[in-house]
């Protein structure tokens, strides 16, 4: 059996040189609820590629598509240069998964558990070796009904790396762990880019979409509104700041808008419950003159912070939504 | 990992069987409820001696010639006593003096009070002298085999059997696949024919013990006969548990709650527990529904492992119930197999 010391060395099949993923007019209803309408999505090899969106953009159902696990109602899936109709036996030895939601048996141990997903596949890491990069030696011997909830995502992500897969797919690997936890993740996942693996993920969290991924897509109703590199994606709000103020509640609804749009670098503007937001390219020219002409209308601030324009912004300035109120 | 340890068959088999045993009710339905049902029911079946039968009679001669007969014991009453005395059942029969002769009151749908009548009669006219025509002499048996304890032990392995296959594989597998690890399976490359295999070989692995440990007991404790062949009668409880594996597969097909399958379940089984004769023979049900009652997997199997054990019948004269069995098992491996949910 292969051991992870080779797994810097993998030797890709011929044709290796096809994109890990390729999504082409992917289509996919529930009943009347169109979950996937129209996706066109190519990842590279050794690329680390995040789905952002909102709750119910479809992420989830792109992913389990792509792990062959849905059927889709149009459109072609090719992973690893196989498709699931001819290459199912194959794809799925070389493919890792962590599903969003998957509850293992609470009476087994840890290391039962991981042992039994090692028997599936033809080659791997050992179980010591999923145990050390999960960090759940500790708890190895321990039933999975007794661990917390973020060790139970722990061992789901060291069952989905147990077969060493080139092509790991990871839907909300951190929902619902702590700060370290979470850090801890990010190493696991930063260790398998440097090993050449290719990485999709999902997530709700902008900074951690900025912190591991090469390119992102931002999703919303089923289809891909923008993608690039976090940077191309903020860049193209052509503005790198975002100035928020609210004016005090008993002058809301006095402010003209206009003469701020007027100021120079100021791209856009929005509010959301009383927050305004500016987008901003130059904030040391452009703040004082958003506090002159908000003096000149004689309005009175109850707040005002500016901050670097993040994914998150992006997602507002295409949409008119934040991510996470819905 | 050696051979068998890096084998996904082991592994999942194993895991079955790790699970059953860290259930602990599910180890006390399977392994020590039938012998407790088996226990309460060998106490109130057991064989006492022939009842003493409670009779009155009018007169005080009466009264002695009908206690000359060991099997009665009679009180002296008037009419109108002993008849509230047969209403609430004290007695089972009036002999009443009546100037040309006697009268018996008695309820004659009560066998008991039938047999009070015979050998009320019989006494009264042997003390007015009556003789015998031939002379008769009793010779007592108490058969092994022939008891209660020996039909319904076979019924309760038969249901035992059935209970344990279904209950062993509806339960984890709704389970499994409401808790998105039947989609986390599949995700996997494990072979998924050997998913649904390691609950049949885990299931086999511990019908050895249920079983041995059921009969045995029964054995040992009411010397329940084993009159066919020992291999036989294992060949028919194997069978049995793969029918009931194959209809529990079948009920946990579709079903992603919990509650649904257990509605399903009890749907399946309850007119076996009724219909199946595992506490009362299924031929006394009417004519009419004797070809469903027949038809049922557990009326087979009931009639198979009783015919085993109880007649000593060899496998080719039980060939109606085999095939019956075997033909629920392909039936419903053949149905499930299609329809099954893998998500
Ligand atoms: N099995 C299903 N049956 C019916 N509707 C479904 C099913 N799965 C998903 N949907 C619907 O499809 C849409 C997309 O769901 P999906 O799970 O892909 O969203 P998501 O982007 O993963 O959301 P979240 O961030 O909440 O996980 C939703 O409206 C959801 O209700
Ligand atoms: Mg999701």
């Amino acid at each position: 059996m292969t051991d992870s010391r080779n797994a810097a060395t993998l030797t890709l099949d011929p044709g290796g040189n096809a994109p890990s993923l390729l999504l082409r007019g992917l289509r996919k209803s529930f009943g009347d609820v169109v979950a996937v309408d129209g996706l066109d999505l190519e990842v590279a090899r050794g690329e680390c590629f995040g789905l952002l969106g909102p709750n119910g953009a479809g992420k989830t159902t792109t992913i389990e598509i792509c792990e062959g696990l849905t059927e889709a109602d149009a459109g072609s899936v090719e992973l690893l240069g196989l498709d699931w109709r001819t290459g199912a036996g194959e794809l799925r030895q070389r493919i890792g998964v962590q599903l969003q939601e998957t509850q293992f048996p609470d009476k087994l141990t840890v290391e039962e558990t991981l042992r039994l997903f090692r028997s599936f596949y033809r080659r791997g890491i050992s179980v010591d070796e999923s145990v050390q990069r999960a960090q759940l030696e500790e708890k190895r011997g321990a039933r999975v009904g007794t661990l917390s909830g973020g060790q139970k995502q722990r061992l789901a992500m060291a069952c989905a790396l147990v077969g060493d897969p080139e092509l790991l797919f990871l839907d909300e690997p951190t929902t619902g762990l702590d700060p370290q936890a979470r850090r801890h993740l990010w190493n696991l996942v930063d260790a398998l880019k440097q090993a050449g693996r290719t990485i999709i993920l999902t997530t709700h969290y902008m900074e951690e979409a900025e912190r591991l991924c090469d390119r992102v897509a931002i999703m919303d109703h089923g289809r891909v509104i923008t993608q690039g590199t976090t940077q191309q994606l903020i860049a193209s709000l052509g503005a790198e700041h975002v100035v928020e103020f609210a004016v005090a509640e008993r002058q809301a609804g006095k402010l003209d808008v206009a003469p701020l749009l007027a100021i120079p670098g100021v791209q856009s503007h929005r509010v959301d419950a009383g927050l305004h937001q500016l987008s901003v390219g130059e904030l040391h020219t452009a703040v004082p003159s958003i506090f002159a002409a908000l003096d000149g209308q004689g309005l009175e601030l109850s707040e005002f912070r500016t901050h670097s324009a993040t994914l998150e912004d992006v997602f507002v300035s295409l949409t008119g939504r934040t991510l996470r109120d819905e | 990992m050696n051979r068998l340890e890096s084998s996904s068959l082991f592994q999942l088999t194993s895991m079955r069987f790790r699970l059953f045993l860290r259930e602990p009710e599910a180890v006390f339905w399977t392994f020590i409820f039938p012998i407790l049902l088996a226990v309460g029911l060998g106490i109130a079946f057991r064989n006492r001696p022939a009842d003493v039968l409670q009779v009155g009679a009018t007169t005080a001669q009466l009264s002695q010639a009908l206690a000359a007969d060991k099997g009665l014991t009679a009180t002296t009453m008037d009419e109108a006593a002993g008849t509230r005395a047969l209403a609430t059942g004290s007695i089972l029969l009036l002999a009443i003096q009546r100037p040309e002769g006697i009268e018996y009151k008695f309820d004659d749908t009560n066998t008991d009070a039938r047999t009070a009548r015979l050998l009320a009669d019989r006494a009264i006219q042997t003390a007015a002298g009556r003789r015998e025509a031939v002379r008769a002499e009793n010779q007592l048996v108490h058969e092994t085999g022939a008891r209660y304890i020996d039909f319904v032990v076979p019924g309760l392995l038969g249901m035992n059997l059935m209970g344990s296959a279904m209950w062993g594989l509806v339960f984890p597998l709704v389970e499994a696949r409401q808790k998105k690890l039947l989609k986390r399976m599949v995700a996997s490359p494990m072979p998924r024919w050997q998913y649904l295999a390691s609950f049949l070989l885990s299931r086999l692995l511990l019908l050895v013990i249920e079983v041995a440990v059921f009969l045995g007991f029964a054995g040992l404790a009411f010397g329940v006969p084993f009159r066919g062949p020992l291999w036989e009668l294992a060949l028919l409880c194997v069978l049995t548990s793969v029918a009931f594996s194959a209809l529990g597969l079948l009920v946990s097909s579709r079903a992603r709650t919990m509650e649904a399958a257990s509605g399903l379940l009890n749907l399946v089984m309850l007119p076996m527990w009724i219909l199946s004769g595992i506490f009362f023979s299924a031929s006394r049900f009417p004519a009419a529904i004797q070809p469903l009652v027949r038809a049922l997997p557990l009326t087979a199997a009931n009639d198979a492992l009783r015919g085993n054990m109880l007649q000593g019948m060899s496998l080719g004269q039980l060939a109606a119930p085999v095939a019956i069995l075997l033909a629920w098992a392909a039936a419903a491996f053949a149905v499930s197999l299609r329809i099954f949910r893998w998500r």
